[in-house]
């Protein structure tokens, strides 16, 4: 039981245990309260009875002197005549006892009759007269153990001459009414000061335990190495909390920064086997090749040969020369010597493909950041912008945005193309740059894998993503004069 | 007590000039604590009533007790009086017989004796034997000679017979006593526990009548021997022509009398019967 409560989220425990405080503490100051009030009540009870009771004596004092019965009896119900302000409580009975502690009379005479003896009235005056004490002529409360009522005793006493004593009787039950009208206030109170501090400490606890609770759920997901990074929303404030989430978000960053980086090297690794298998291939291929060709074209030399066989040579020698042409681009060779890159270069680009924009109504955006000669070979560079404007320009819809942006900074060039088409599958992620990956009908599939190797063989890095409602490709490419 | 509050009651009258308290123009009428004792407003009317009748003044003197009451009548201090039939009986040497109030047609009146509605077995006055037992006054007929004089023909002694004995000094409070249970027994006037029992019932119902008491006179109003012939007869026509005109009608209603009547001395006897039982006389 104890445990499933420890165990609960923190999200109700946290308001639980703040309303158990409050409830707890409302309750052990209404009780206090109460104590006290009943104390008081009590107090101003015998005082007020105190009073009552010396007023009396005096004049009983006479009444009994003379023996006068009736006297006594008009003296002792005179005060009783109902609750007032002043004496909001009623004594149950008066009552005068002689010396004798003999009941000389009561208020209630059919009751308590004249003439019998105190200790036969009822069992609680029976404790009364064992608990009798009246050295002093002052009045003096009695409350004898074990009896349900309070007995207010005054001696009936003039310059030391006692004629009798007059005992006023409380039930200790008629406190109650008066008790239970303050328990009422002070329930009243208690539930006031409830219904304002529960809600503020459920919200509170709420808002307490809410960020926690998003923590741990999100070091579980870190946990499965899916690390989510938190909403900075959720909890804006630099204290132990907030600098749980800095510290979470921090190692949630680290751990997708690896995790993306692993990724990175996997396809690289990927992309380097699968170059090098087209390279071993191209190269088996390419001898022979070089060897048909060859072989062709001298068998063409000959006159004599008769047009079916000449058509039959055409025919294998532009088989052959499509296979060189297939191996040609498998086969990306980045060491060409070339002049640098130019801003013009981009600017021929521009116009060569304007033709293709305009036809899909496209309105492309061209930003380029480049003031002079940058060294970089200029035709590796037109062909990666070439291939990754031309796969934009496929990609966006008929009339959709699309833009590419060339950046110059000292130690590389960054190259960013985006187009408003579909976002790429994660599947297609992975795979984007290997060789025969397409999503069209027509197209070999190769652009993107020779721009991948090109910007591999400069030295740069590639990638793709998806962000907003763009596609976007990132090429950055280091430059050697920086070096 | 008694005596000495007596004494301080009449003591500034005794002061007061003689010359003032000789003035014939003044009639002053004592009252004891019979049943009227508390009607103020009755007393009141009554008083103006005579006053227009008799053409004087007319002074009410009210005491706590019998004795006070005969004390004034024995000093002179007053003229008339209204008395118990006990009382008469004491004082018949300084005063005569004015008129006697007529109550259910007769000038007579009981004893009734009383115990609390709860107490169901009483049937006789010695059954209250050891009980609490409340007296009106010592100079009260039904409220204590009566009583004290039916246990002495039962060969009782009346100062032992009961366990305590207490004064009300008034029959409205002894039947209080009585109904709140203070008292297991009383022996009340009939005429005040029947008016009481017109105008309370409530306080009545909560008591039991045991005993009726043979008839005595009714209390009489009295003139003290010194008050002269004419004011005597003035006074003495006066009641008797209450019943006569509306005004007295109406107070005798009140009174819940059915008028004043002239009776013999003799009416009064066996109280003083009662008394040589006790050796008073």
């Amino acid at each position: 039981m104890m445990r499933a409560i420890f165990n609960l989220s923190f999200r109700y425990k946290m308001p639980l245990w703040g309303s158990f405080l409050i409830v707890t503490t409302a309750i052990i100051i209404s009780a206090t309260l109460l104590f006290r009030a009943y104390a008081d009540l009590k107090v101003d009870l015998l005082r007020n009875a105190a009073s009552q009771g010396n007023t009396l004596a005096i004049s009983l004092f006479k009444a009994l002197l003379h023996d006068d019965v009736w006297r006594a009896y008009e003296i002792i119900t005179a005060p009783f005549h109902g609750a007032t302000p002043e004496f909001p409580v009623q004594a149950e009975t008066l009552l005068v006892v002689n010396r004798t502690r003999h009941v000389y009379v009561s208020t209630r005479p059919e009751e308590i009759p004249m003439l019998t003896p105190l200790a036969r009235i009822a069992p609680d005056y029976a404790l009364l007269e064992a608990s009798w004490n009246l050295r002093d002529g002052h009045t003096r409360v009695i409350e004898p153990e074990g009896a349900g009522r309070i007995f207010v005793v005054t001696p009936i006493v003039e310059e030391s001459a006692e004629v009798g004593t007059l005992i006023q009787v409380f039930s200790k039950s008629v406190l109650i009414p008066r008790f239970l009208e303050s328990a009422d206030r002070a329930a009243m109170m208690a539930g006031l000061v409830l219904t304002i501090l529960l809600p503020i400490n459920w919200y509170w606890g709420r808002r307490t335990a809410e960020p926690l609770a998003t923590v741990a759920d999100s070091m579980e997901s870190l946990a499965r190495g899916e690390p989510q990074p938190l909403p900075a929303h959720v909890y804006a404030y630099h204290d132990e909390v907030g600098r749980l989430f800095e510290s979470y978000n921090r190692t949630a960053e680290q751990l997708r920064a690896k995790a993306s980086l692993e990724q990175e090297v996997l396809r690289s690794e990927r992309l380097a086997a699968i170059g090098r298998l087209a390279a071993g291939i191209a190269h088996e291929v390419n001898n022979p090749l070089a060897g048909m060709l060859t072989a062709i074209d001298t068998l063409k030399q000959r006159a004599d040969l008769d047009p079916k066989v000449l058509k039959t040579v055409g025919l294998v020698e532009r088989g052959l020369n499509q296979i060189a042409d297939a191996v040609r681009a498998l086969l990306v060779e980045a060491k060409v010597q070339s002049r640098s890159l130019a801003p013009e270069d981009v600017s021929d680009v521009q116009t060569l493909l304007h033709a293709q924009i305009a036809r899909k109504g496209l309105v492309f955006e061209w930003r380029v950041n480049m003031a002079s000669q940058v060294s970089l070979p200029a035709s590796l560079f037109r062909q990666v912008l070439i291939n990754l404007v031309l796969n934009a320009i496929q990609a966006a819809p008929e009339g959709g945005h699309a833009g590419v942006v060339v950046s110059v900074f000292p130690d590389r060039l960054t190259l960013d193309v985006r187009n408003e088409g579909p976002p790429l599958s994660d599947e297609l992620l992975q795979h984007l740059f290997e060789p025969f990956m397409t999503t069209r009908e027509s197209g070999h599939g190769l652009g993107l894998w020779v721009t991948y190797q090109i910007v591999r063989q400069l030295g740069g890095h590639i990638r793709a993503e998806n962000e907003d409602a763009a596609v976007r490709f990132f090429v950055q490419l280091p430059l050697e004069n920086a070096a | 007590m008694i005596r000495r509050r007596a004494f301080l009651s009449w003591l500034p009258l005794a002061l007061a000039s003689p010359r003032l308290l000789a003035a014939e123009t003044r009639v002053r009428f004592g009252m004891t604590p019979a049943f009227l004792h508390d009607q103020h407003g009755l007393l009141a009317d009554w008083r103006q009533y005579m006053e227009k009748r008799i053409g004087r003044r007319v002074e009410f003197v009210q005491r706590d007790s019998y004795r006070e009451t005969m004390d004034l009548l024995r000093l002179e201090k007053i003229d008339f009086a209204w008395i118990c039939d006990y009382p008469y009986v004491h004082l018949r040497k300084v005063v005569r017989l004015l008129a006697v109030p007529i109550y259910g047609g007769k000038p007579h009146y009981q004893a009734y004796l009383i115990v609390p509605a709860s107490d169901v077995h009483t049937a006789e006055l010695r059954q209250l034997k050891g009980r609490v037992f409340a007296y009106a006054d010592p100079y009260s007929n039904t409220g204590y000679l009566a009583p004290r004089f039916q246990l002495k023909q039962q060969a009782e002694d009346p100062a032992q017979f009961f366990g305590k004995t207490f004064f009300t000094y008034s029959h409205r409070k002894l039947i209080d006593a009585v109904a709140s249970g203070l008292a297991h027994g009383a022996s009340v006037d009939s005429y005040v526990w029947d008016t009481l029992n017109r105008l309370k019932p409530e306080v009545t119902r909560r008591t039991r009548i045991v005993e009726r008491s043979p008839a005595y006179g009714f209390p009489p109003l009295v003139a003290h021997r010194s008050v002269g012939q004419p004011l005597f007869l003035e006074m003495q026509q006066m009641l008797l022509s209450m019943k006569n005109d509306p005004e007295g009608q109406a107070l005798l209603a009140r009174l819940n009398l059915d008028g004043f009547g002239i009776e013999q001395d003799a009416l009064y006897d066996p109280v003083a019967e009662m008394m040589r039982a006790f050796g008073e006389v």
